[in-house]
């Protein structure tokens, strides 16, 4: 990648790896689409276990949720400070990010943690296999950003992140709006509208 | 590894790198398309050895050649194999050869992620066929433990209840793993069709192929997806005892059906679409015509691809989704035939007041033709619910969808084979032996699948290993045997033709002075393609004057051409993946597997991190 920036000439005039990274965010949403209306389609349809009035708990995940949309904001901000050449600020706000996704995770396996021990467990029920495999794979797609995050972090340091790579920020960044725009909707729908019927007093 | 600067060469073309190593880290589109047709053939013919022997055990009834269980295992490798490792990946082989070239490109978008697909899919299919031989690993008194719940796998049947051993593990990790090729070479396709083509290459002046190959890219990075997350669903039924598709803990068995064949009415779509588009560059070529209605044939093929996402559940009529939802899928079934009934016609028109050649492309794409209405009119007759209950599960079925994949996309694949085949290797294969494979497949194909219709219709079930001769169907069945062996003998003709082809004359950039820019430079091309970019002025620019700038190319670059240089990376990375699914298979003992799967999780993180930053510009 070391000639990254060198101008191809493209039919688009967009470098080819945007136009890839677009498509891959294309089949992405067809990926958590399935995962997403399983969950739908299987809610209020467990017969043993806690349900999710019993033990969602929405301002704990509030926090959490919005702690990952900051990071959104910090990784707009450090695509705009490697765009102008500015290696302390993309520094600060790359690291930024990715210990804000961090603490995501952190909240995460705090919750994941609290469920099991409220006997909520993968294997449960229908709401533990589907909650936790939707969860479960969103908390993988921002582990995986938060090592690329890390790795840009790194090549900064390096000297290897100057304004003509920023195109390197800018796909990592679509890759985190992404994830994050994800958890918008899977904190709608898990957390924020929950159709199950209360239990019978 | 590096970045390699060709420099000025006195004589046309410089060599390519030769030696084992120059393949195995190759990321040339046109080497890697090789390799993927290759490989796809002999799965091919894996395939069709299944075929065969089950064609034989149904040849009389009450026949006792292969056990049931056996028998299971054929039928769910043949439609695994032929579906997954042997028609995508022959498709696959020909995105990866012609695409570039018909678009005016020196190689595809990501030349390494390219190499990495053809990896990922060899290894898989290795993976998969590994299966027929490592019973006794797995403690099975069999040697063999390949997957034996149908190519479709329906939940239940496929849960460790009911599918104890490691089969079904295999086909769920295989096709996890063969997927990740299909995606990544589908994102790689369409960024190369957007963005890699030649200046003046329009939308509306790329080749049908190219266009029919776009749509499929997009069928399949929406449509794999889909099927990834059922069969992870699966597997964490499977491995950790998760309650997806288990009925007793509020479980819906049809959550699978609904996913599976929502990847699996697109994926006959990806099946097909690269056939059509062969058919139609190969009409075209030998009647001396262009293309009859070249937008409607392109906004035909949009339109399949559209309304592919949307038939998925006629599929699932038998199950009773109900008069809503049988009569919306219904609908859109008979719909579906109306932008593919279309395209018939402009074949036809294609054909129609032309100077026909009947030299062998000619002979399969004419084939494809003929063979596909008949599958596609059986097609619209189960698009009838009423008429469906009669006909699922049946041997009509059977018929139906082999007119349409043997008969149209096998036909068409190897009308695509005998097409460019010059191409690919300079050598043109025989007419005369190329006419006898063509009729003796024809003729073996059709007396393979046209009894099956009527055995179909009399009641013979499918996937059951044998039949009473109470049942009246024996004669049939039969015919149908002695059908398939003729179609085997076909392969043969085939392949002969292939060994002795390769002493004939040098073939010409152009043999069948067809009109695409494929045809514009030499055959083999050279490594870098074109020794200049042209700039394309018609959709038919070997044929119209002026289509074309420069026209001739120049033989010898006049400037020195960059081209990508290899990389053992890619190759690391398949081989990580596969380890960790391995890992997978072991997933009775936890340690080993837990271990196994975190050393193939290491080997490709370490080689995706190596990929991403060696010196390498395309």
């Amino acid at each position: 990648m070391s000639h990254a920036a060198v101008a191809h000439h493209t039919s688009t005039g967009l470098d080819s790896r945007k136009i890839a990274f677009w498509t891959f965010i294309g089949s992405e949403c067809l990926l958590f689409g399935s995962l997403i209306a399983t969950y739908l389609v299987y809610q209020g349809r467990s017969v043993s276990g806690p349900t999710t009035h019993e033990i969602l708990n929405i301002p704990l995940t509030s926090i959490s949720t919005f702690d990952l949309l900051m990071s959104s904001l910090a990784m707009v901000l450090a695509l705009a400070a490697v765009q102008r050449g500015d290696r302390t600020w993309t520094r600060v706000w790359l690291a930024t990010t990715a210990l804000l996704g961090a603490v995501f995770l952190g909240f995460q396996a705090y919750e994941f943690q609290h469920f099991v021990h409220e006997g909520l467990g993968f294997t449960t029920s229908l709401f533990g296999s589907t909650f936790f495999t939707l969860t479960g794979f969103h908390g993988a797609h921002v582990f995986v950003g938060v090592l690329w995050l890390l790795t840009l972090l790194v090549r900064s340091f390096q000297g290897k992140l100057g304004p003509a790579k920023a195109l390197n920020v800018e796909i990592a960044g679509l890759y985190w709006h992404f994830v994050d725009v994800v958890w918008i909707v899977i904190f709608t729908v898990v957390y924020l509208i929950q159709t199950t019927p209360l239990p019978a007093a | 590894m590096a970045t390699t600067a060709m420099p000025h060469p006195e004589t046309a073309a410089p060599a390519a790198p030769t030696g084992l190593w120059s393949w195995v880290t190759t990321t040339d589109h046109k080497r890697i398309g090789i390799l993927y047709g290759v490989t796809a053939f002999f799965f091919f013919l894996v395939g069709g050895l299944e075929a065969l022997v089950i064609r034989l055990q149904l040849g009389a009834p009450g026949n006792t050649l292969v056990s049931a269980e056996a028998y299971n295992q054929l039928f769910t490798m043949h439609g695994t194999t032929m579906v997954f490792l042997a028609l995508m990946p022959l498709s696959a082989a020909f995105f990866n050869f012609i695409i570039p070239l018909q678009i005016g490109a020196r190689d595809v978008a990501f030349p390494r992620l390219n190499a990495f697909s053809y990896w990922v899919f060899l290894l898989g299919g290795l993976f998969m066929n590994a299966s027929f031989f490592v019973g006794p690993l797995f403690g099975a008194d069999t040697l063999s433990v390949a997957p034996n719940g149908g190519w479709f796998g329906y939940a239940n049947l496929t849960s460790s209840q009911y599918s104890p051993g490691p089969n079904i593990d295999f086909w769920v990790i295989g096709l996890q793993i063969l997927g990740i090729a299909s995606l990544a070479a589908g994102f790689n396709f369409i960024t190369t069709i957007i963005n890699l083509r030649a200046p003046g290459m329009s939308l509306m002046r790329m080749p049908v192929f190219t266009w029919m190959s776009f749509v499929t890219q997009f069928l399949i990075v929406t449509a794999f997806p889909v099927i990834t997350i059922g069969v992870v669903f699966l597997m964490f039924d499977r491995f950790f005892g998760t309650t997806f598709y288990n009925v007793a803990a509020g479980g819906d068995v049809l959550l699978w059906q609904h996913l599976f064949w929502l990847f699996g009415h697109p994926e006959v779509y990806i099946l097909i679409l690269p056939a059509m588009g062969i058919v139609s560059e190969v009409l075209p070529t030998f009647s001396r015509k262009p293309l009859f209605g070249y937008a409607v044939v392109v906004y035909s093929g949009v339109l399949i691809g559209v309304v592919g996402w949307g038939v998925w559940a006629h599929h699932m009529f038998s199950v009773g989704l109900g008069p809503i939802a049988d009569s919306v899928f219904s609908a859109s079934t008979m719909l579906i035939a109306v932008p593919t009934g279309v395209k018939i016609f402009n074949w036809i028109g294609t054909l129609w007041g032309g100077r026909l050649e009947f030299r062998p492309p000619m002979l399969f794409a004419v084939g494809f033709v003929s063979l596909f209405i008949i599958g596609g009119i059986s097609g619209v007759m189960h698009a009838s619910p009423p008429a469906d209950l009669q006909q699922t599960d049946t041997y009509f079925v059977v018929a139906h969808f082999h007119y349409v994949l043997f008969g149209g996309t096998v036909s068409g694949l190897f009308a695509g084979m005998y097409y460019w085949w010059p191409k690919v290797f300079g050598r043109t294969l025989r007419d005369g032996l190329g006419k006898l494979h063509f009729w003796l497949m024809f003729v073996g194909m059709n007396l393979t699948f046209f009894p099956m219709h009527f055995s179909g219709l009399l009641g013979m079930p499918r996937r059951i290993y044998t039949y009473g001769p109470e049942l009246g169907v024996a004669t049939y069945n039969l015919v149908s045997t002695i059908g398939a062996l003729l179609t085997g003998v076909a392969m043969l003709v085939f392949l002969w033709n292939v060994l002795v082809s390769r002493r004939g004359a040098a073939a010409g950039p152009n043999p069948w002075n067809a009109a695409t820019l494929e045809w514009a430079t030499s055959s083999p091309p050279p490594v870098y393609n074109f020794s200049v970019i042209p700039t394309v002025k018609d959709g038919l620019p070997l044929w119209r004057e002026g289509g074309m700038e420069p026209s001739p190319l120049p033989a010898v670059p006049p400037a020195p051409i960059h081209v990508p240089g290899g990389s053992i990376w890619p190759l690391c990375t398949a081989v990580g993946i596969v380890v960790i699914g391995v890992g997978g298979l072991m997933h009775q003992s936890l340690w080993p597997s837990l271990g196994t799967a975190l050393a193939g999780a290491a080997l490709t993180v370490v080689s995706i991190y190596q990929w991403a930053f060696e010196p390498f510009e395309v």
